[in-house]
């Protein structure tokens, strides 16, 4: 997989070398991504650029070896405010079901049809899709891109974690104190094992929502234990292009964890158990039947790769399952 | 039936010699069924695969990677692009070791099942359903232990066979596993005993789903004959499929024919081909509603749906005097309430075993020991008659009895299997099938 390597570092050389060029960042603003031809959208928030503590002390309740501190400096972005819907996210799955065919041209992969019931008995309407692979992800990254002719990938590992502590160091967002983290998130304690509406609990200060549980959220990431303590000096924009298909890094925790792999610095990796009860071979590339708590959250980069970075970027081959 | 041309003269006849010394040899074992059967291999079961599609593959994998000695050593499937990305697959996962399948044991056609089975001590039969009875008639013909999968059968004729052949296998003493593997679930297990010991009370209805999206369409190809197509394409055809009411939902009516210890008497629902009506989608409907009803008058409600953007649901709830019971199988979920909802039992599913893997582990365990253990093949045959019941009432807009369903003379198989022959349902000028229309068709 060198291809897309070179294409994420090639991408992260253009913002940060643009960034110099354009010291002065451009203000930029929230805004609603609408899209044609369906009753549904999305609002993005303006990140803007900044330098803060990855990771997380070794005195934090729940810290692991694996989140070494370290300095990180960080592009400005965009990030959905929301865990995207199935009331999105279906149009996508569905080719016949999909109200938004404005284009000609279809040249966009669809999931195969899940056999299973990839909402899990949890709910449809309002609630976050769930059980897609970290490929599905980016593909459907890729047909919104197709539907808006907007740029939007997942968040990096790091872009994740800055948005989710809007510039707190505490481990979560609100603090150190558990006994608030009802009022901010769906979690093992409350969550009555199910997904729940996105929004219905408090946002951080960057205005998110749910980015400490309802579901897990998948980054570009590879997962790589002890990737931190590789990022020595101010690190701008890192990521740990994947080499292998799992484990890539999700994050902020789900319905079913407890109050811990919430937190803002608690990193975990995909496993290939996340598939075992898919019965086919080759398995899908695009379902995971035993992970209903991964979701997607998208990330527009401040600044918009070329038209050729992004065909690449969405081109990529699913890495291969056996 | 004739060979497929793909298969060279010099192979075949090989393969036909094989075939007959291992008949003729197994009519000899037939009667100590479990000694000596692979001792010429020094202890390895040897496996032949019936059926080479991703299912089929998938169904491999899980054999190779239980822990006893043992290696595929022949495989078939009516396509040899099929059977080739399967034999890849599985060789770049297992190696010479395991995968071993020189050319000659490559079959290829509509006959290609009796020379793979004929190689094997374990057939795996992962065809699509229609041809269940023909293959697993075949294997035990010839005294091979069977893994297959759901349903096993798409219409009465094939119900007949398949228990016919069940008898014989309990006689042969030969384990048969079939692949409805919520069996082999842990939550369906636990939940389901607890029910059978009254925790419930006596279960008087019950409501069983499975809503999806629909699947796959493998849209005609230019210069594909009718046959071909409908290979190809199988899903939409009852002859090869039987209409996903069974090769699908034939796992949660199961689950009721399961928690009721019984088959229906009787079933009449409503049906129809609503939103899934192109060219490309054959001959079968997109919903089914049923009330099964059993001999002591508890009502099982059957849905099973394929319309995109609507609400998902597969799963299994039953009301009892005492209690309900919830089961859903990708959640591994099993509970139980009183009838205030206090919770009575909840299975921990977390970490259970894969239910897919359980099934052959069980079954080479039991063959690895020379023990005789598993006879699902009726049990299978019952369920799946219980889908085909469903569809006939949903097809005929009329109550059908079970006895009705059992004794059907209504063939759906083609006269003949060969890429020239036509298959009975064929398409109008316009490229469309004709389908069944409630209390017009005959279909019982």
């Amino acid at each position: 997989m060198i291809r897309p390597r070179k294409l994420i570092l090639y991408l992260a050389l253009t913002i940060s070398t643009l960034k110099v060029l354009f010291a002065q960042e451009k203000k930029t603003s929230n805004y609603t991504q609408n899209i044609s031809g369906v009753n549904v959208k999305f609002e993005m928030s303006a990140i803007a650029g900044g330098e803060f503590k990855m990771g997380s002390d070794a005195v934090e309740i729940g810290h692991k070896d694996t989140e070494g501190l370290h300095s990180v400096k960080i592009s400005p972005f965009w990030i959905s405010s929301h865990e995207m819907t199935w009331d999105i996210y279906e149009h996508f799955v569905y080719q016949d079901f999909d109200q938004t065919k404005n284009l000609g041209v279809d040249a966009i992969s669809r999931p195969s049809k899940p056999y299973l019931d990839m909402t899990f008995g949890m709910g449809k309407e309002g609630h976050p899709a769930v059980g897609m692979t970290q490929y599905n992800a980016v593909q459907f990254c890729k047909w919104l891109y197709t539907r808006t002719g907007v740029f939007y990938r997942l968040p990096t590992e790091a872009e994740w974690e800055y948005a989710c502590r809007a510039g707190t160091q505490t481990a979560f967002s609100f603090g150190n104190d558990t006994t608030q983290i009802a009022e901010y998130a769906w979690f093992s304690t409350n969550s009555l094992e199910k997904t729940q509406a996105i929004g219905s609990k408090k946002p951080n200060q960057w205005g998110l929502y749910d980015m400490h549980g309802n579901v897990a959220e998948w980054t570009l990431d590879q997962y790589i234990p002890n990737y931190y303590s590789q990022n020595t000096g101010k690190v701008q924009d890192p990521v740990a292009v994947a080499k292998t298909l799992y484990p890539h890094s999700v994050r902020g925790g789900s319905f079913q964890d407890d109050a811990p792999a919430l937190r803002s610095a608690a990193r975990r990796g995909s496993d290939a158990r996340w598939k075992r009860m898919d019965p086919q071979i080759p398995k899908s590339n695009w379902w995971l039947p035993e992970a209903p708590f991964v979701g997607i959250r998208l990330v527009r980069p401040h600044l918009t790769p070329s038209k050729e970075e992004i065909e690449k970027f969405y081109n990529q081959k699913p890495i291969e399952d056996y | 039936m004739k060979r497929n041309k793909e298969i060279k003269p010099q192979t075949q006849r090989r393969a036909f010699l094989k075939t007959s010394a291992i008949i003729a040899g197994g009519v000899v074992l037939s009667n100590i069924p479990f000694s000596g059967v692979y001792a010429d291999e020094g202890g390895t079961i040897k496996i032949a695969l019936v059926g080479c599609g991703n299912r089929g593959t998938g169904a491999l994998f899980q054999a190779l990677e239980t822990k006893y000695k043992i290696k595929v050593v022949a495989m078939a499937d009516a396509f040899r692009d099929r059977l080739d990305k399967s034999y890849d697959a599985a060789f770049k996962k297992f190696g010479k070791d395991k995968v071993d399948v020189p050319e000659d044991k490559k079959f290829v056609g509509f006959d290609a099942y009796k020379y793979a089975i004929a190689e094997a001590d374990v057939v795996l039969l992962v065809t699509p359903p229609g041809f269940r009875p023909l293959h697993f008639a075949e294997a035990i013909k010839q005294n091979k232990h069977v893994f297959m999968e759901k349903p096993v059968a798409t219409d009465s004729p094939g119900i007949r066979s398949v228990l016919a052949t069940a008898e014989e296998a309990k006689r042969k003493k030969l384990n048969v596993v079939v692949g409805l593997q919520r069996r082999y679930q842990n939550c369906y297990k636990e939940t389901i005993k607890r029910i059978q010991d009254g925790v419930a009370g006596d279960i008087v209805s019950g409501q069983v789903y499975w809503n999806s999206g629909g699947v796959w369409v493998n849209p005609r190809v230019a210069g594909q004959t009718e046959m071909e197509y409908q290979m190809r394409n199988w899903y939409y055809f009852n002859w090869l499929c039987g209409d996903h009411i069974n090769e699908q939902h034939v796992h949660n009516i199961d689950v009721a024919n399961w928690v009721k210890n019984a088959y229906p008497v009787s079933a009449q629902g409503t049906g129809s081909r609503f939103l899934r009506t192109g060219k490309d989608h054959g001959e079968i409907y997109d919903n089914h509603t049923v009330e099964f009803v059993y001999a002591d008058g508890t009502v099982i409600q059957s849905q099973c749906r394929h319309h995109e953007g609507t609400l998902n649901r597969v799963d299994e709830s039953f009301q009892g005097t005492k209690g309900r019971a919830f089961l859903s199988a990708n959640t591994n979920s099993g509970k139980l309430w009183d009838t205030k909802g206090n919770l009575l039992f909840n299975h921990a599913g977390k970490t259970d075993p894969n239910p897919y893997q359980t099934e052959h582990d069980e079954l080479f365990e039991a063959i690895d020991k020379g023990e005789y253990k598993f006879a699902d093949a009726e049990r299978v045959a019952k369920s799946t008659l219980t889908s085909l019941l469903g569809r006939s009432a949903t097809y005929s807009g009329k109550e059908v009895k079970w006895d009705e369903a059992l004794n059907s003379q209504v063939n759906l198989m083609p006269e003949k299997l060969s890429w020239d022959a036509l298959p009975k349902v064929l398409p109008d000028a316009d490229g469309m099938y004709p389908f069944a229309i409630p209390g017009k068709s005959k279909v019982i």
